[in-house]
């Protein structure tokens, strides 16, 4: 019996529509692996088994039909615990929203679903996508299928270990600071944040609106492409979509990097890089100028202060978008509370974890009086200043590269000082302040058999770019990452 | 040195309606005072003839037909309320009865 969960989706879509195989048994199979593996990876919080062979059902009727399935027909994938959707809770890991059942399906959501693709459950993240290592979820650990001892990374942990442990073929998932890019470098999968913009927020709940952006985690470059085009798009209910012509990115992957335009930033390549990574990322390097790119150096000024600027912004806006949890017209109420003002307090002090509080906390300072324009302001300016260095890095270059992660995947607790894990995030969150578009893909396995990642970084509404030059590299590279070493 | 007191823990987190016992209050001292002095790193920066970037994106007035549409229905958006009756979300009593 052919092991379907070990494909990818442009796989299961080609069998399906020849023929070879059908939706359910496909899904079973999928349901079969999650049974086997997920109690060591820990990734689902959420298993749909029941409504999951239901939708395959209508996929096989519809096929049978001859009706026009959609481009994810049948193609079984997980979603990021942060999505609303009709189906299930809705928790953001969070205890605060348990119990929470959404009354509408984001529209990421429900594009995917229009589009044929059947929703496997729900995966675990970091609190409301708080954090670099998903150890903050309120439910549960999830473990990293390459060694089960590490950390998969966050805050997507749960769609990167639901990917890498062949859990499903492909899971949707969000990127605030690094939060697609980060676990997919650590899990071996590829991982895409797409441009600001591109892809419709509603119903994703929301952490730091001016960065928060969705995007998918797959096991290959063309399901990236695949998974983008059904998701992205203007979208009426939210504004801050783009009006733009959206192409169709399996087009973008013609193989071609003849002449393409490489920069190398030398504010990421300093001696705090480490030298295992830097290798991986040179032969990657070595790859891409054998298919006929040009590299060249390029300067980001200021890279150094964007970790800074980041958890500045990303606090202040979270501390003002979780006020809504107020305990009164959803998620958790503090069973005590004598009058009002007790509900709010109780409610969020017992409903949200230390790392939320932490970053409601920051976030207040910050907007508070008296420091609001030597934090809040200063930080956007410094904002201004970083978009600017990449206007200028891109009239030199089409597309940037860079290291994903200053590491490989770590240990659990390692990380336990709260600034110290902020800095995990040096080489992502640069990409969502300036509002670009980013992708990590596998570019090899360090001496401890964990995966490392490369970066490619793209012009605004350039996804096609950065696809097209990470297909090249993945058909190129000359091995193959392998699966990671679970039963 | 840490820029952050106990005191201003106190402050903020009344700003932020959050009750936290007397180790959570240490415990954010040391921890705010970290990334607060690490943020400080911005003021090297001189942003004097610097815009600000308010919006990820340059967009402006982005308008729609007002048409009407459909909505949440009555029961849907009190679902998930801790605390309601066929109209309304119900909380406890705003006003003490004592003569306020």
């Amino acid at each position: 019996m052919t092991a379907w969960y070990e494909k990818t989706a442009h796989e299961i879509r080609d069998a399906l529509r020849q023929g070879e195989t059908t939706a359910v048994e496909i899904t079973q199979n999928f349901l079969d692996r999650i049974d086997a593996v997920d109690k060591q990876v820990g990734a689902y919080l959420q298993i749909w088994n029941e409504s999951a062979l239901e939708q395959a059902v209508q996929i096989d009727a519809r096929l049978a039909n001859g009706e026009d399935v959609g481009p994810l027909a049948g193609v079984p994938m997980s979603l990021k615990d942060l999505f609303c959707t009709l189906r299930g809770n809705t928790t953001c890991a969070s205890r605060m929203l348990a119990n929470f059942e959404s009354p509408y399906n984001a529209t990421a959501v429900q594009r995917l679903e229009d589009a044929g693709a059947i929703f496997l459950g729900k995966v675990n993240l970091d609190e409301f996508a708080m954090g670099s290592s998903t150890e903050n979820s309120a439910f549960q650990k999830t473990r990293n299928p390459w060694n089960l001892n590490c950390v998969p990374g966050g805050s997507s942990g749960g769609s990167a270990a639901s990917v890498a442990a062949d859990c499903c073929t492909f899971s949707l998932s969000s990127d605030t600071g690094g939060s697609i890019r980060q676990p997919a470098s650590l899990c071996g999968c590829v991982g895409l944040k797409p441009t600001y913009g591109r892809v419709s927020r509603k119903g994703q709940v929301a952490f730091a609106s001016s960065l928060d952006q969705i995007g998918p985690m797959c096991k290959d470059v063309e399901d990236a492409a695949l998974v983008l085009n059904v998701i992205c798009g203007k979208d009426p209910l939210d504004a801050t979509t783009a009006d733009l012509p959206v192409p169709n990115f399996s087009k973008a992957l013609t193989g071609d990097v003849k002449g393409l335009r490489i920069g190398l930033p030398k504010e990421y390549f300093t001696e705090s890089l480490n030298p295992e990574m830097r290798a991986l990322i040179e032969q990657a390097i070595d790859v891409l100028k054998g298919q006929g790119a040009e590299f060249m150096e390029v300067s980001l000024p200021h890279t150094d202060y964007a970790v800074a600027v980041y958890y500045i912004i990303c606090t202040a806006e979270a501390s003002a978008n979780l006020a809504r949890f107020d305990g009164v017209r959803y998620g958790f109420r503090h069973p005590d509370a004598k009058n009002i003002q007790e509900l709010y307090v109780k409610s969020k002090s017992e409903g949200f974890g230390p790392e939320v509080q932490r970053r409601i906390m920051l976030g207040t300072y910050v907007l508070s009086s008296g420091y609001y324009d030597a934090y809040y302001l200063k930080a956007q300016k410094v904002r201004s200043l970083i978009k600017q260095d990449f206007d200028r890095a891109f009239e030199q270059c089409d597309v940037i590269l860079t290291p994903t992660s200053p590491t490989q995947a770590f240990q659990f607790g390692a990380k336990t000082d709260p600034l110290e894990m902020y800095l995990s995030d040096i080489y992502t969150i640069s990409t969502n302040l300036a509002a670009l578009p980013g992708i990590s893909l596998p570019c090899g396995l360090t001496k401890d058999k964990l995966p490392a990642g490369l970066q490619l970084i793209g012009k605004p509404f350039d996804e096609a770019a950065i696809l097209r030059t990470a297909h090249c590299y993945e058909q190129n590279r000359g091995f193959d990452m392998g699966k990671a070493p679970i039963a | 040195m840490s820029k952050i007191t106990k005191e201003d823990v106190i402050y903020v987190a009344s700003l932020a309606q959050l009750e936290l016992d007397e180790a959570a209050q240490e415990r954010l001292v040391h921890e705010m005072g970290d990334v607060i002095n690490y943020m400080d790193k911005l003021n090297a920066l001189d942003t004097d003839q610097v815009e600000p970037m308010m919006h990820a994106l340059r967009m402006t007035n982005v308008l729609r037909e007002d048409v009407v549409g459909e909505s949440l229905s009555r029961e849907a958006a009190l679902k998930n309320a801790p605390k309601h009756d066929d109209e309304y979300f119900i909380v406890p009593k705003i006003l003490e009865n004592d003569n306020a």
